[in-house]
């Protein structure tokens, strides 16, 4: 859980989970499927999103299908936080579960817009955006969530407690 | 002390505590766990082999192959047969094969019972709580950790009650309730709480308008939606033989119960509903939209072709026959719909009017199967959700009504008021 740094990705509200990870290409390995990954709202995400950058976005991101493609495409292309005003509550579970970092903040997507550097660090939910130099603090993540994070996602998390010897690597 | 909701009662008892509260992070055993073809066996067989563990009680799970149900195609084919072996492999009694939808399959089949605790891969699986159970949706890993452990956690929600006194007009339904609540409240208006509903004009619903409005708690981003089980609940019930429990207080509410906002609808305010492109909570009276043109009228998934919906559209196709710019699709919700829909007479309505019938199973409704469209295309759909892309093409638009309204508009060829076909 280092400081993340990267470009910032600015969506609106309702990016559901439809745009996240398209009904046309489920059927499709991850690597193909990524490639579609919100290209309803912008064409050339997928091809230019680079490891770090991070998606900031308005109320309801990830709402719909309980698809967890939608926060493994993300996690595919590099993205390692999502920062929005509220998450689609499946969405939400499906981001920590996976080792996707899911943040809330009401302002974020009034103090970002898409080229701008950030720097985000998950520990303390500390957004910086540093091209325009003001930021802002990201609501706390539920110690349950943390606990998850911490262990590299669900998996490793449970296998601990089923007894197992804890081997998992993050979201290998 | 306040009263508990039923929520927290059912939270309560599922996670062995004495009072539960709203907030309260608890770990519940389940008493149901329902997959699908999509999310399930594909998904959680990998992950269930990371963590080295089986399923905990192959008794308490539901497999259903829905959603690449029939197979169009060889990888579509492939998910299906990967979904029996491991059905197989796994001792999974429970598993319905190309037999209809899972929201609608589990409960014919007697798998629900009020009080119950139970999750789906899927994120329409609040449609359970019409049976008086707290039901929701929950992603692959999550699934495959809870078939491991038979438990899973959750943060117990608030609640939020929707209260509808009085009777639904000719020509309104569930659906039009529901999509009247999209636009009221918006697609996270329910943020993460139980739609809990309530008064007459739910009492009067039978269990699959009921099952409509619990599925749609999904777009309005409840955890979940339940309807406390009322004599209408038993009596569906009682055909699985469940004896009726003596304890009726633990499956509802108490009238001191914290609930965190109530919405009041009155009947007289819902008229046919019709969402725009691309979210359900771009909803508006149908006369908005009236003459709005539309390539396929598309009557299908588990909100929208349940026996009850194919007869709504039914009553306004009768003797009359669908536009010829039209393609009208109905794909009903499951194996037994389609039996009951042959057995009444209602299939023959559909068929007459020009309605070309398909498999049931999600088809169209995911932009899976059957009936997707193409570039450009605009569909006037029965279903829940009217993403961008969702049902095809990324080009293609999906405004979304009951079937009543779908069923109308398919005669005029462009979208319309479906109460002009109900008059006498
Ligand atoms: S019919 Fe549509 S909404 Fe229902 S489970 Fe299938 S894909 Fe989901």
């Amino acid at each position: 859980m280092d400081t993340i740094e990267g470009t910032a990705r600015c969506f609106g509200d309702s990016v559901d989970t439809d745009m996240l990870a398209p009904g046309l290409y489920m059927k499709a390995p991850m690597a193909e499927l990524a490639k579609h990954c919100l290209e309803a709202l912008d064409e050339e995400f997928a091809a230019s999103v680079k490891p770090g950058d991070v998606v900031i976005a308005g109320r309801g991101f990830g709402i719909g299908s309980s698809r967890e493609q939608a926060a493994q495409a993300l996690l595919h292309l590099g993205i390692r936080a999502v920062v929005a005003r509220s998450f689609g509550g499946i969405f939400y579970r499906n981001a920590f579960n996976n080792g996707l970092m899911a943040l809330q903040s009401a302002e974020a997507v009034e103090l970002f817009e898409t080229g701008d550097r950030v720097s985000l660090d998950p520990r303390t939910g500390c957004l910086t955006n540093l091209s325009r130099s003001r930021g802002c603090v990201c609501a706390p993540v539920p110690p349950n969530l943390l606990e998850i994070a911490r262990a590299g996602g669900l998996v490793p998390y449970v296998k601990a407690r089923l007894g197992e010897p804890r081997q998992e690597s993050q979201n290998a | 002390m306040p009263g508990f909701t039923l929520a927290e009662k059912i939270v309560a008892r599922a996670s062995g505590r004495e009072g539960v509260r709203a907030g309260d992070v608890v770990t519940c055993r389940l008493d149901l766990a329902m997959i699908h073809d999509s999310g399930g066996p594909r998904r959680v067989a990998p992950i269930l082999e990371r963590l080295g563990a089986g399923v905990w009680d192959p008794a308490r799970v539901v497999l259903v192959n829905d959603h690449f149900a029939p197979g169009f195609d060889a990888e579509s084919a492939a998910i299906l047969h990967g979904s029996r072996r491991w059905a197989k492999a796994n001792g999974i009694a429970a598993f319905y094969d190309m037999r209809g939808i899972c929201h609608v399959v589990v409960p014919e089949h007697g798998h629900l019972r009020p009080g119950m605790f139970a999750i789906g891969g899927d994120s329409h699986s609040p449609t359970g709580g019409a049976f008086g159970c707290l039901m929701f949706g929950v992603g692959a890993t999550d699934m495959a950790c809870a078939l491991a452990t038979g438990d899973t956690w959750l943060r117990t929600p608030e609640t939020m009650v929707v209260e509808i006194d009085g009777a639904l007009p000719l020509g309104v339904c569930a659906k039009d309730v529901m999509l009247t609540l999209c636009r009221r409240l918006g697609m996270d208006g329910a943020g993460y709480r139980v739609v809990e509903y309530r008064g007459s004009a739910i009492e009067a619903m039978d269990m699959q308008e009921r099952m409509t409005l619990c599925n749609m708690a999904a777009e309005l981003g409840g955890l979940s939606g339940i309807v406390p089980a009322d004599e209408t609940t038993w009596r569906y019930l009682d055909r699985f033989g469940h004896p009726r429990p003596d304890d009726l207080a633990r499956l509802r509410s108490d009238a001191d119960a914290e609930i965190a906002e109530i919405v009041r609808l009155g009947p007289s305010e819902i008229g046919p509903q019709v969402a725009a492109p691309h979210s359900p909570e771009n909803t508006s009276a149908v006369d908005t939209f009236a003459g709005v043109a539309f390539d396929v009228a598309y009557i299908g998934a588990c909100t929208g072709a349940k026996l009850v919906d194919l007869q709504m559209a039914a009553s306004v196709l009768k003797g009359r026959s669908v536009a010829s710019s039209v393609r009208l699709l109905v794909a009903p919700a499951s194996q037994r719909t389609i039996e009951m829909a042959a057995a009444d007479g209602t299939l023959a309505i559909l068929t007459a009017a020009g309605a070309t019938l398909l498999p049931s199973g999600c088809g169209a409704c995911a932009g899976y199967g059957a009936g997707v469209l193409a570039e450009g295309e605009v569909c006037l759909s029965s279903t829940a959700r009217n993403f961008r892309g969702r049902m095809g093409d990324k080009t293609s638009a999906v405004y979304l009504g009951s079937p009543y309204t779908v069923a109308a508009s398919a005669i005029v060829g462009t979208i319309a008021d479906p109460r002009e076909f109900l008059k006498g």
